[in-house]
C-alpha cells in the first residue's frame, strides 16, 4: 500500500488530521534540511510537502517567494531536489509530496520526472499552476510510474471542478482554504469549512487543507473535517525570525502536533 | 471581430496557449470567456466600443506613406499610425475593450500590469472615463525609467504599485497582478495588456487589437490596389503585431515579420528575443516560447525598450513561428536607436523605442524585396515617453 494511502487510513481511524509541514527544497540549504526534517517528524509531522523553487511563483505570497528566491540563489534545480529526497529516504519514512510549478517539471520531461521522482522515494506530485484539465500528460506519466497526483481546489471552484480535481487526484485533494496566495493569516478563512463540506459531498478522497494556516487553533478548527493540514508560510516566518531557527521550527511543529492530539472539547 | 480560426475550443493555437494557472483563477477565466463570447456577439456592446474607439481614442488611424523613408530604402513604406491615438499607443484599443467588458460584467475594480507604462496609462484612462477604480502594477526598475508615465497614471486617478520582486520589470509586474487577481478574483477584472496570459486573454486581446489590421488592410488596398508584400511589427508580448497580422494571416502572399528586442546582442544573453532565442515552456498561464535556463527557470531580460523587456511572447506568435506563417528577427538596442533617429529626421516622427525596432529591420527587409515592394509597418506608439531615455543614453545627462 502506498505511504499516502496508509497514512490517511490511519488518520481516519485515529480521528485527527495529518500534520504536513511545507518546506522549500533548498531553503534552508540541503545539509540543514537533512537534519531538520527528521526532527520535525520526531516532533509530530506525519508527512512532508516539499516545494521546488521557481522564478515566478504566482501562487505564493511574500514569505514563500523569499524562500524560493533563496533556494534559487543557492542554485537549486529540480534534479538536486530529487537527489536530496533520495538521500532523505535513508532517515525519513513519512510520505513526501512534491509541489512544483509546471515549467520545471515540463522542462525536465513529464515522464522522466515521474520515473525519477518515484525512484527517489517521492510519493506524490502537486502541480501548483496546472489545473486538472491541463494535466493530461502529467497524469498519464504519473500513473505509469506509480506516482500519486494531487490537484488543488479553491473556494471559487464549482462542484463540477471539485469533481474534476478529485477524479484526477490519487494521493489526496489539496483544498485551498482561501482566495489568495500562500501566507500566514491571523484567522482561519471563513471559506475553509464551507469548502471542506463541499469536498466531502462530492468525493471520499482525503481532503487536506492548506494556505493561511498559521496557528494550532486553525488546524484544530478543521480537525473534524480535514484529513490533513499543511503549514508552510508560518513555519518560514519562524525559520526567518527565530534566533535558533531549527529548534524554533521543531517547537512550532510540536505545538501543532500536540494541539491536534488533544481531545476536541 | 476576427473569426477565431486559429484557436481550438480549449484555447490553444496548435499546441500553444492553454490555461496554466492556480485553480482559484480557473472559474474567473471561465466566467470571462463566457462573458467575452457573449459580448463579442452583442451588437450593443460592439457599437459602444466602436463609438469609443472613434470619438474617444481617435480611430481610424491614418496609414501614412513615408515618402522620404521609402526613397531611402527603395521600397514603398506605409506606417500604420497607432502613435496618433489618444494616450499615444495602440494599447488603448485593448484597454477600452476590456474595461468596457469589466463594466458590463459588473466588476467593481480593474487592475493591470505595465512595462513601459503605455498599457498602464491606457487602462487608467479607460477606467477614469468609465468610472472604475484602477490599480497598476509596475516593476520598480520600470517606474524609474518611465517616471513620466507613472505620474500620468496618477493624474488619471490610478494607484501605481511598484513591484520589487524578481527582476523588478514587466515579468514580475504580471506575477504581482496575478497574485492580486487570485486574492480579489470575485470583484476584480484583470486587464492584461498583451496577447499573453491564460485563455481567453491571447484571443481576446488579439480581437480587440485586430482593428489595426482591418483598417490597414483596407487602407493599403485603397492606396495601392493590392495587398502589401510584407507587414512588419515589433513583438514584446506581441499585441500590436498580432492585431496587425490578424488581417493578413490568410493571405499567403503577405510576409509577416515580427521584430524582437535583441538588446545588447543575442550572443551576450542580454536581450528579450524569446522567439528567436527561446524555447517552449509555461509562463503566465500559457504554453509558449520563453527565455529559460535548462532547469526551467525563467531568465532575466534586457532591452532599451521597457515595452519589449519580457521573457515570453503570446502563444499565437509561437504558433505562427512553428507553422512558418510568420518570421521573427531580433534587432539590437543600437539599431533601434538608429532607427529612432532615422524616422525623426526623415519623417518628422519620433517613434516609441518599441516600434523603432520594427523600423530598424526595414533596411534588411528592403534588400530581400524587389524594388517598389509595398511594406506596412506597425507604428505602435509615439516616442515622447522615451525622449528622456534616449537623451540620457546619448548625452549621459
Amino acid at each position: 500500500m502506498s505511504r499516502l494511502r496508509e497514512l490517511f487510513n490511519r488518520v481516519r481511524v485515529r480521528g485527527r488530521p495529518a500534520l504536513m509541514p511545507f518546506l522549500e527544497a533548498g531553503d534552508p540549504d540541503f545539509p540543514v534540511l537533512e537534519r531538520l526534517i527528521p526532527a520535525l517528524v520526531e516532533a509530530g509531522a506525519d508527512a512532508l510537502e516539499l516545494g521546488v523553487p521557481f522564478s515566478d511563483p504566482v501562487a505564493d505570497g511574500p514569505v514563500l517567494q523569499r524562500a524560493s528566491q533563496r533556494a534559487l540563489q543557492r542554485g537549486v534545480r529540480l534534479a538536486d531536489v530529487l537527489e536530496f529526497v533520495g538521500r532523505l529516504r535513508r532517515s525519513v519514512d513519512v510520505p513526501v509530496a512534491l509541489l512544483s510549478y509546471a515549467n520545471p517539471l515540463f522542462r525536465y520531461g513529464w515522464q522522466r520526472f515521474c520515473q525519477d521522482a518515484v525512484a527517489a522515494g517521492i510519493d506524490a506530485v502537486i502541480p501548483a499552476d496546472l489545473p486538472a484539465d491541463e494535466a493530461g500528460p502529467l497524469v498519464g506519466a504519473a500513473r505509469s510510474a506509480g506516482l500519486d497526483t494531487v490537484f488543488l481546489v479553491a473556494p471559487t471552484s464549482s462542484d463540477a471542478r471539485l469533481r474534476l480535481a478529485a477524479s484526477a487526484s490519487t494521493g489526496f485533494l489539496y483544498c485551498v482554504s482561501l482566495t489568495g496566495t500562500t501566507g500566514p493569516r491571523d484567522h482561519l478563512s471563513a471559506d475553509a469549512r464551507a469548502l471542506l463540506h463541499r469536498v466531502r459531498e462530492v468525493t471520499d478522497r482525503p481532503a487536506v487543507l492548506g494556505f493561511g494556516i498559521a496557528r494550532p487553533e486553525h488546524a484544530v478548527a478543521v480537525a473534524d473535517l480535514a484529513d490533513g493540514v499543511i503549514v508552510g508560510s508560518a513555519l518560514y516566518r519562524v525559520l526567518e525570525e527565530a534566533p535558533d531557527p531549527a529548534a524554533a521550527a521543531v517547537e512550532f511543529v510540536r505545538g501543532f502536533a500536540e494541539a491536534l492530539r488533544r481531545p476536541v472539547p | 471581430m476576427t473569426p477565431t480560426t486559429l484557436r481550438d475550443a480549449r484555447g490553444r493555437f496548435g499546441p500553444f496557449g492553454g490555461r496554466y494557472v492556480p485553480e482559484t483563477l480557473v472559474p474567473a477565466l471561465e466566467e470571462l470567456e463566457e462573458a467575452y463570447t457573449r459580448f463579442s456577439h452583442d451588437p450593443a456592446f460592439q457599437a459602444e466600443l466602436a463609438g469609443l474607439l472613434r470619438d474617444y481614442a481617435g480611430r481610424p488611424t491614418p496609414l501614412y506613406f513615408a515618402q522620404r523613408l521609402s526613397d531611402r530604402l527603395g521600397v514603398r513604406v506605409y506606417l500604420k499610425r497607432e502613435d496618433l491615438l489618444h494616450t499615444g499607443a495602440h494599447k488603448i484599443n485593448n484597454a477600452l475593450g476590456q474595461v468596457l467588458l469589466a463594466k458590463r460584467m459588473g466588476k467593481r475594480r480593474v487592475i493591470a500590469e505595465t512595462g513601459a507604462g503605455q498599457h498602464g496609462v491606457a487602462t487608467a484612462t479607460a477606467a477614469a472615463m468609465l468610472g472604475l477604480p484602477c490599480d497598476v502594477y509596475m516593476g520598480r526598475e520600470d517606474t524609474e525609467r518611465q517616471a513620466l508615465n507613472v505620474y500620468r497614471m496618477q493624474l488619471l486617478g490610478a494607484r501605481v504599485i511598484p513591484v520589487d520582486s524578481g527582476t523588478r520589470t514587466l515579468k514580475d509586474a504580471i506575477n504581482e497582478a496575478l497574485r492580486d487577481w487570485v486574492t480579489h478574483v470575485r470583484d476584480t477584472f484583470y486587464v492584461i495588456g498583451s496577447v499573453v496570459g491564460p485563455h481567453p486573454y491571447p484571443q481576446m486581446v488579439r480581437d480587440f487589437q485586430s482593428v489595426i489590421g482591418r483598417e490597414a488592410r483596407q487602407q493599403v488596398l485603397d492606396r495601392e490596389g493590392r495587398l502589401p508584400d510584407a507587414v512588419v511589427a515589433c513583438v514584446g508580448g506581441g499585441s500590436n503585431a498580432m492585431g496587425l497580422f490578424s488581417a493578413f494571416v490568410q493571405d499567403p502572399s503577405v510576409r509577416l515579420v515580427g521584430v524582437e528586442a535583441g538588446g545588447l546582442g543575442l550572443h551576450t544573453g542580454q536581450h528579450a528575443a524569446s522567439l528567436t532565442a527561446g524555447s517552449p515552456g509555461v509562463l503566465h498561464g500559457a504554453y509558449t516560447y520563453l527565455l529559460q535556463d535548462d532547469a526551467g527557470q525563467v531568465l532575466g531580460t534586457h532591452s532599451v525598450s521597457a515595452g519589449l523587456d519580457y521573457p515570453a511572447v503570446g502563444p499565437e506568435h509561437a504558433y505562427l513561428k512553428e507553422t512558418g506563417r510568420a518570421e521573427y528577427v531580433p534587432v539590437t538596442d543600437v539599431e533601434a536607436l538608429e532607427a529612432f533617429h532615422l524616422l525623426a529626421e526623415l519623417e518628422g516622427i519620433l517613434p516609441a523605442l518599441e516600434p523603432a525596432h520594427a523600423v530598424a529591420y526595414l533596411p534588411s527587409l528592403a534588400r530581400q524585396l524587389r524594388p517598389g515592394a509595398v511594406v506596412v509597418v506597425g507604428l505602435s506608439g509615439r516616442g515622447d515617453k522615451d525622449v528622456d531615455t534616449v537623451r540620457k543614453l546619448e548625452t549621459g545627462t
